[in-house]
Order: C-alpha cells, then structure tokens, then sequence
C-alpha cells in the first residue's frame, strides 16, 4: 500500500514539472464533414467540450490534455493518413476515433501495428470480433439493436414482420444483422422492401408489405431522412401495425422531422441519454446523462445525440484509462483500459474484458416508445 | 386497383419533384448550352434558407420569397464571377465550373447553415386526402401544381416573350444575336437569375416532402438532369413529362417488381429512350455545320 502511494506521489511529481512541457497528447480523427457529418460533428464537438472541461478542472493528475483533432470526411484513406500523421508526428498515446465503420477500419490497422489504444465510434461488429489487443469501441452493434427489438416482438407476440430498409451502409448493415438473427428469435421476415437513402415517397413499399398476408408489425433499419419519410407515409397510408425504427434515428430531431402525429407509437432501441429527463432518480446513469445533455446544450445550443454521447464515453474510459495507468506510456493505458470495470456512460455500464472489448450487454439499450412527442421508456 | 392508383400518387408525386429540378436546368441551357450542374445547389439553398428564415419567426410566404432573391442572387453572382471570367471557354469548361461551384455551395452551407436535417410545415396541413381508394398528401398537389404553373410560366416566357426570344437567339449564335441588338452578357445573368429563383421555388414547394439539409443538392440534380435527358434537354413540356415519367417507373416498379431494382428499370428505360431518340421525347434536332 505504501508502495503504491509512494508509487504514485513519484509519477505525480513527475507529472506536475513534465506537465510545462509534454501534455497528455490525444490524438482523433473523425467524419465531421462529408457523408458522415451527422456523426462526426456532435461527436468532434463533444471531446473538444470534454477536454476543456477536463483541462479546467486542471487535467489528469495535473497534466492538461492536449486534442490533436483531424477532419477525415469520411474518407478511409484519409483517415489512414491522419491516423499515420497522428502516430509518427504528433506522437499522440491514444486515439480516438473513426465515427463509420470504414474510417474505423483504416485507423484500425494503424493503432493495432503501432500499439497505440484505439476507441472507435463505430457500430459494425467486425471492429472488436475477433478481439484485437489495443481496439476497443462504444457503440452498441447493429446486431445487438437487432436483439433488442426482436425480444420486443417476442413479447408482444409478434413473429411475423415486413423489412424495409435503407441501401445506405447503416441500413444495408443492420438488415443483413437484422436477417441474421431473426431465426433465433423464432421471427419471419415476410417481405423485404428497400429504398435509396434519398428517396422523397416510401408508399409503394410500404402498400405492398402492407398487402403481404400475416405481416404483424414493420421494422426500419436506416437513419437520415429515410425513415422520418418512412413514418410519415406510414401515417399517410394509416397501417395501424407496430412501427419499429433503428437506434440509427434515437434523437429529438427524428420526432420533429416525423411530425410528432405521425411518430405517435414509434417503438425503438435507444439510449439513457434521450430519456434524460424522465430517468428514475435511482437510475445508474441519470447523473451521467444529465450532466452531459446540460453541458453540451448549453454550450453549442442544439440537442444532444446519440452519437455524440459515443464521444463522450470514449473520452471518459480514456480519461479514466489514463488516470489509473499512471504513465502515459501506449501500452500501460492499454491494460487500464482493458481493466475497466463499471464504468458509467451515456450509453450503457462498461466492463471490458480480455475477450470482450465493447463491454455493453443488452441492458444498455433502452426501448422507447413516442409518445405525445416525447420519449417513453417501456422496458 | 387501391394500390395501383397509391402507386400512381406516389409516382406523380416523385416525378413532380424530378420536373421542379428539371425545369430549373432549362433556361441556362437554352441561353448558353451549359448543363448547370450547379442547380441541385439552388434548390438545396432554396429549402434551406426558407426554413432557417421560418425559424427565426418570419411568415413562411416572407421567408420563400427571402430564400428565392437571395438564391436568384447566387446565381447572378456564380454568371458574374465563374461563367463570364470564362467567356469564350468550350462548354465542357463551363460546365465544369458549374460542377466546382457546386461544390463551393455545398460546402459553404454546411459552415453557413449546419449539418443536421430540416424540414418545413406542410403548406395545407398532413391529413391525407383519399381519392379513388388511395391516399395523396395535400402538399404533394402543392408540388404537382407548382410543377406545372413554373412550366406554362416557362413555356410562354420561351414561346411569347421577346427577351425570351432573346435568350433563345443568345445560345443559338452568341454573335449573330450581338450584332441584332440583343444584349447577351444581360440575357446570360437573367438566365442563371431565373434558373436560380426557380431552383429555390422547387426547393421551398418539395422541402416539407423530402426534407433538406446541405448535401441534398447532389441527388436532387442527377435526377432532375436524367429527367431532363429523358424529356429532352432546353424543352419545357420535356422536363415536365420526363420528370413525371421517371417518378411513375419508379413507383411502378417498387410496386410490381421490386423496390431493389427501381431505379435500375428507370435508368434502363431511359437508356433505351435515348438509343432510339438521342434528343430525347421532346428534344430538338439539331444540325451543326462542320
């Protein structure tokens, strides 16, 4: 015990007069332009929140953080470049980053051969399976939204569905997720229809699975405009079957692009952080979620979203990470990071362990059901 | 027949969008030969300016007409600043540019305005009017009417007007025109005026259907241009058909073949209009001398 105190009292000094000249150094490259605007932006604002906030309330362990932060558009090879740049250049000790699953994938490859901690953003499963030693991530997968709104059905007695998806890669992914786990949830996929990310009418789709007999509810796996169209014809045609949407449209701004009228019923897997407000007082990550939805609406004026909160949980375990590493030596904040144990985010408690470094179960993901232009938890 | 006719609605509805943006290619082409691929840009900044105008408290009507003149603007500065510095470039150059200020548009918007998806009220409320056992939004016949009311408006500025006479003799033979008295450099910043203002009027009519944000400009034109082609390039009457063809085919096919192949069946229906109508259903002949 004194050892440890000693230990540390050492790297603190240490620390302190080293702090004038190296700061902790924290590398990210994310899409906050292009394509993938919608999730690098918030996301990209988040850590720059995070880490003045952190470097306020005077650093980790008094070192200040300083954000080495790129813009790769969403561009794989541009996120390569950066994550190159940020390894031989700004000699960062850990990365952030990668907001799709393509940008990931490139940093990816980059973190693994150098050895530096990597936490991406993204939500394919392929990031962390198979389990590579320094990449970990904070997003739920595709799969496990799957999962979630299955066991939904499952019990309300649903089994037989209607598939309409978007062609854009989120919705091309969680549809293949989607029909891969159905069997094991007992669910039939009656009909499958699709539609072009920017498609402006969803009716004919949406007549035709409607007109499939036995077809019990309806999911949408897609993000964007897609699926507020989607639920406004759903409206328009009056299908009063059960509306599923992915965790890809769980923000405020999908209830008010959908029109609330027609979001009335929309069942979907989301995150703490939409329900903020209404969190039972007990609840685990009330305090997180409050906290971070206050800050951040306040400061850049719009609303939180889920992506963004995957930011922010990044920063948190690499925060957290760093601190009980006690060195800013890559590999040590790697086995702290692999240590962690109940740390609380936005989206979910995590617990990352040597075979499993996504750390969230099922109990992260929250269904929310719209009501009267609000959010519903119906777990 | 109930979901025939939804598909119908559905098609008419689409290929209404389609023919807003296609009519807006018209004029510039006409006037200099330029596909602008610049004018998905103008509807985007169109829906844009519209709702952020609408949020700040103005009456929507005030806030349509604001978008329109500032995007009018736009494109008499994109004439003044890009195309005449170019004068006498082939038009492959021209339009070139017009790609490059497609993306300088896009870009700036997204730093102007922001990253996150819009949308506007619908004009006459969301309850669906049924018709014939099938169900039709009120703002899709905002959107079928403004098509047409921008094409009669065209077709008779094209076939009645003098200045629009003008615009005709401008991209037919620049000197020619010059030298009968008509004031080209004039009729060219017109011509992008109009094709600007009639861009944001598309943007402001189809923004409470598609919703917008500052990347819709791209797709918005690659299917107002296929519309364009499909009716034939510069001809009013063809946008308009071309337009709502291409939305029926769409419609049709997600309805009775799939929803994964509709707009391969499109562009292949269209491919096979122009391998036997190379100027299109409407297009012109047109003979250039060697």
């Amino acid at each position: 015990m004194k050892v440890t105190f000693t230990a540390i009292a050492t790297l603190m000094v240490l620390g302190v007069t080293s702090a004038a000249h190296a700061d902790i150094k924290l590398g990210a490259s994310l899409s906050a332009s292009g394509g993938a605007a919608f999730l690098g932006d918030p996301e990209a604002k988040t850590l720059e929140m995070l880490v003045d906030e952190v470097n306020a309330a005077g650093g980790i362990d008094g070192e200040k953080i300083e954000l080495v932060l790129y813009d790769d558009g969403g561009d794989p090879n541009k996120a390569r470049t950066f994550a190159t740049r940020l390894v031989e250049d700004d000699e960062v000790v850990a990365i952030i980053g990668g907001s799709t699953t393509g940008t990931t994938m490139s940093i990816l490859a980059v973190a693994e051969s150098e050895g530096i901690p990597f936490i991406s953003l993204a939500g394919a499963i392929q990031i962390i399976d198979p389990v590579r030693d320094f990449v970990f991530k904070t997003p739920h997968t595709d799969r496990m939204a799957c999962e979630k709104i299955f066991t939904d059905m499952q019990k309300n007695g649903i089994t037989r569905i209607g598939l309409i998806s978007g062609t854009d890669g989120f919705g091309a992914s969680m549809e293949a997720q989607c029909k891969d786990v159905a069997g094991s949830h007992e669910i039939e996929i009656l009909a499958q229809e699709t539609y072009a990310p920017q498609d402006a009418d969803m009716t004919p789709q949406l007549t035709k699975i409607k007109s499939t007999d036995g077809v019990q509810a309806i999911l949408n796996p897609g993000f964007g405009q897609g699926p507020a169209i989607v639920t406004r014809n759903y409206a328009q045609l009056g299908i009063d079957l059960p509306l599923y949407q992915s965790h890809g449209v769980a923000s405020d701004g999908f209830i008010e692009l959908a029109g609330a009228d027609a979001a009335e019923g929309v069942r979907l897997p989301g995150t703490a952080l939409l329900i903020a407000d209404t969190l039972a007082d007990g609840d685990p990550q009330k305090e997180v979620v409050t906290a971070y939805k206050t800050a951040y609406e306040a400061k850049y004026g719009e609303d939180v979203s889920t992506f963004g909160g995957y930011a922010h949980d990044a920063f948190r375990l690499m925060a957290d990470a760093i601190a009980r590493a006690g060195s800013d030596n890559p590999s040590d904040i790697r086995d702290a990071l692999e240590a962690t144990d109940g740390l609380v985010g936005t989206t979910g408690t995590y617990t990352f362990r040597a075979d499993d470094h996504l750390g969230l179960d099922l109990s992260a993901f929250r269904m929310l059901e719209i009501r009267d232009g609000g959010w519903v938890s119906i777990d | 027949m109930d979901a025939f006719m939804q598909f119908i609605y559905s098609g008419l509805t689409v290929g209404a969008v389609y023919a807003l943006v296609a009519l807006g290619f018209t004029i510039i082409y006409n006037a200099s030969d330029v596909v602008n691929f610049a004018q998905g840009e103008f509807v985007m900044l169109g829906g844009m300016i519209t709702v952020f105008a609408f949020d700040a408290g103005l009456p929507l009507p005030l806030a349509a007409v604001i978008a329109i003149a500032i995007t009018a603007g736009i494109g008499v500065a994109l004439n003044k600043l890009a195309i005449e510095p170019a004068r006498g470039a082939p038009v492959v150059s021209l339009i070139i540019i017009t790609i490059g200020a497609s993306i300088l548009i896009r870009g700036a918007s997204q730093i102007v305005f922001d990253k996150q998806l819009h949308r506007l009220p619908a004009f006459s409320g969301d309850d669906p009017i049924h018709v014939f056992g099938a169900t039709l939004l009120p703002q899709s016949l905002w959107v079928i009417g403004g098509a047409f009311a921008i094409f009669i408006a065209l077709w008779l500025f094209f076939t009645r007007t003098l200045l629009g006479k003008a615009v005709l003799a401008t991209a037919n033979n620049r000197l020619a025109a010059q030298l009968v008295g008509i004031n080209t450099g004039f009729v060219m910043t017109l011509s992008f005026a109009l094709s600007a203002a009639i861009g944001a009027l598309a943007g402001v009519l189809v923004t409470p259907i598609t919703l917008v944000s500052y990347d819709v400009g791209v797709g918005l034109a690659l299917k107002g241009f296929a519309a364009a082609m499909l009716g034939g390039m510069g001809n009013p009457k063809g946008a308009l058909v071309g337009g709502l063809l291409l939305g029926l085919f769409e419609a049709l096919t997600a309805g009775y073949i799939s929803s994964q192949y509709k707009e391969a069946v499109a562009f292949i229906v269209i491919l096979a209009v122009l391998f036997v109508m190379p100027q299109g259903l409407f297009g012109a002949k047109k003979t250039e001398r060697v």
